[in-house]
């Protein structure tokens, strides 16, 4: 089974956020890590091929430090990588997408796992975005996957619930937490990706012009949201205390 | 390229409360741009909620009535809404961040070729423009962007940040029945299993009541819920809590849960790590229940009791329960 995993590398979780003398978001001295439902795309893949056979390819688009993230999960297990740079291209959602979908078509593929949202500046649209390009079938959210003789059977979230979703492949599908639990890397695993092919293209390998590939969104303006202003403690013993929060939510807040 | 599009979600017959947003302020939008306001509406059995969406504003709403469209599947619903978009080519269609907010809105974006703006927490028109804000890094930071050419101008926005404007009895909307370009539909569903609630959808709801690590065990989870009750809360949960097997990650709050904006929201037993905040810091009012004084819940916080949260959450729910008694 061959298996392709689109990966993004975001920022740390625990990052903080500052703008730069450009008013642009601040990337100086900002841990890197592969998105956490990213991490659970790779780990499943890894699931897969273990079960199944076959061969695990993780493709990203972004800058050269991306290798970083894409050797993290050849040390999980993946087999081969693929970086493409937009060659500082401005991209969208919608190019980033048009790029990895030609990515992924110069690939075998059975089945595409991807992240449902990247938590740095996603928008839980990429995936949808390829699914659409590939011509491929997708399900959104899933927290548990089988696959089994050309079909897949998906546990998706949906509000209030879960639902069980069957796709023939090859199709999309994206990661939600619960998945499963990523696995880290062994020693041996980091030694072993070091010799792993991690494949670097252009837009032109790819036979994109960047035109193709040219935005639909501009952006006007980034900034950080105002402080909140200091809160006020309640003071007392817990019975008092909480009768004066009640009070003060009732007269002062209004919002009960 | 005319008109503001508005996605009408419903279940069971009731539309989600970010529907009514959406038709309060594409309302405004239409005003201001002299455009007709319509409703997009599929489903089985639908027609007889057009009403209400007229009530809330909509001028025109295209029923799309198919036993296929019964439930939600991605291409069910994106082939059916794609090729309404594709004929009437509207200038902005709207929907709301939801789970199938979500999904349809970027198959539908990409089908065509427009740009999409998700999760969005303000849209203001400016110079003929829609100008969308949507937070990035959850929340740490916001982006104010523009789609200049493509057509239709779509974003997703998120529950609870547009007000509703009270509903006009008797104002009707045009109904159009439409057949419904289904096409084939990929996706089966096998099952739905939902844990029907009497307490408010957690991205939805006004107040919300969430337990962390300090709730110490799945039992105590009984007190929010208690609270929840005469508050008419949903409750909700930090990750800890999650993780501990104690709550489903439905519940849970943050970065890499669901992500809310009440009116209030009370954290019991939570330290206020940065990925939690993420998920709750666009609350309007916000409680913090915590025993150390130095947690970092206390800085985000309106109003914060620092105590043991098994002595203040049956009180504090007794007391909630006293003043709403007295009306
Ligand atoms: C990639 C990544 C993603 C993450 N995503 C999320 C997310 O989406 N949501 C999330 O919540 N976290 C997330 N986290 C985890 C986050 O970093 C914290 O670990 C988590 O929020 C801590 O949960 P907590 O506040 O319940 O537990 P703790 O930090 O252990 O805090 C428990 C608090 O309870 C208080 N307490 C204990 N007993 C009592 C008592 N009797 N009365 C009153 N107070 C009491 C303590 O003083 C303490 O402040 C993520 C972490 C990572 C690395
Ligand atoms: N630059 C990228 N390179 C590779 N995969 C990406 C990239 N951007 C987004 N993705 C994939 O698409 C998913 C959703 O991203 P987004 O739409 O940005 O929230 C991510 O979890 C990744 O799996």
């Amino acid at each position: 089974m061959k298996i392709v995993v689109l990966l993004k590398q975001t920022f740390d979780t625990e990052a903080k956020i500052s703008l730069d003398a450009g008013g642009r978001i601040n990337r100086q001295g900002v841990n890197l890590i592969i998105n956490p439902y990213d991490e659970y795309a790779v780990e499943e893949a890894l699931r897969l091929k273990e079960k199944h056979g076959g061969e695990v390819t993780v493709v990203s688009v972004g800058e050269a430090q991306v290798q970083d993230a894409l050797r993290q999960a050849l040390a999980m297990g993946a087999d081969k990588a693929v970086l493409v740079s937009p060659d500082g291209v401005e991209v969208d959602e919608y190019s980033t997408a048009v790029i990895l979908a030609k990515a992924v078509a110069r690939q075998e593929y059975d089945i595409v796992l991807a992240g449902w949202r990247a938590i740095d500046d996603g928008s839980a649209q990429v995936a949808a975005r390829v699914a659409e390009i590939l011509g491929l079938p997708m399900v959104n959210m899933v927290t548990k996957l089988e696959v089994n003789g050309g079909r897949a059977v998906a546990t998706r979230e949906i509000e209030g619930g879960v639902e069980v979703v069957e796709v023939p492949l090859p199709a999309v599908i994206t990661a939600q937490k619960g998945l499963n639990e990523p696995r880290y890397p062994s020693m041996k695993g980091i030694m072993q990706a070091k010799k792993k092919p991690l494949e670097k293209l252009g837009l032109s390998d790819l036979g994109l012009d960047p035109a193709q590939a040219a935005p639909k969104v501009k952006i006007l303006q980034y900034f950080l949201p105002a402080a909140r202003a200091a809160g006020k403690i309640l003071p007392g013993e817990p019975a008092e205390a909480a009768a004066a929060l009640a009070k003060a939510l009732r007269e002062e807040a209004k919002v009960i | 390229m005319s008109g503001i599009w508005v996605y009408a979600e419903q279940r069971n017959g009731q539309f989600k409360k970010v529907t009514l947003e959406l038709l309060s302020a594409g309302r405004k939008l239409a005003d201001r741009l002299q455009q007709e306001l319509c409703a997009v509406l599929p489903g089985k059995g639908v027609a007889g909620l057009a009403g209400t969406l007229g009530e809330y504003g909509a001028d025109k709403v295209y029923v799309l009535e198919a036993d296929a469209l019964e439930h939600y599947t991605t291409d069910g619903y994106t082939n059916a809404v794609t090729a309404l978009v594709q004929e009437h080519r509207p200038f902005a269609f709207l929907l709301g961040c939801t789970v199938l907010g979500r999904d349809l809105a970027a198959h539908v974006a990409q089908r065509l070729n427009t740009g999409l703006f998700t999760d969005c927490t303000a849209l203001e028109l400016e110079d003929g423009q829609l100008v969308f804000t949507r937070p990035i890094y959850a929340g740490k930071a916001f982006v104010k962007g523009v789609c200049p050419e493509a057509r239709p101008v779509m974003a997703t926005v998120r529950p609870n940040v547009l007000s509703v404007d009270p509903p006009q009895a008797g104002r009707t909307a045009q109904v159009v029945q439409v057949a419904p370009q289904v096409g084939e539909i990929r996706q089966t569903v096998k099952e739905v299993v939902r844990q029907e609630s009497t307490r408010p959808e957690l991205t939805e709801a006004d107040i919300i009541v969430s337990g962390g690590r300090g709730m110490k065990g799945p039992e105590n989870f009984k007190l929010l819920e208690e609270l929840a009750d005469v508050m008419g809360a949903a409750v909700g949960a930090s990750r800890a809590a999650v993780d501990a097997g104690w709550v489903p990650h439905s519940m849970q709050v943050g970065q890499t849960g669901k992500t809310v904006s009440p009116v209030l929201y009370i954290a019991c037993g939570i330290s206020g790590a940065i990925q939690h905040l993420a998920g709750m810091s666009s609350s309007k009012c916000i409680v913090a229940i915590n025993k150390d004084p130095e947690a970092p819940i206390f800085k985000v916080a309106d109003y914060g009791i620092v105590g043991d949260l098994f002595e203040v959450l049956p009180v504090l729910a007794q007391e909630v329960k006293k003043l709403k008694e007295e009306g």
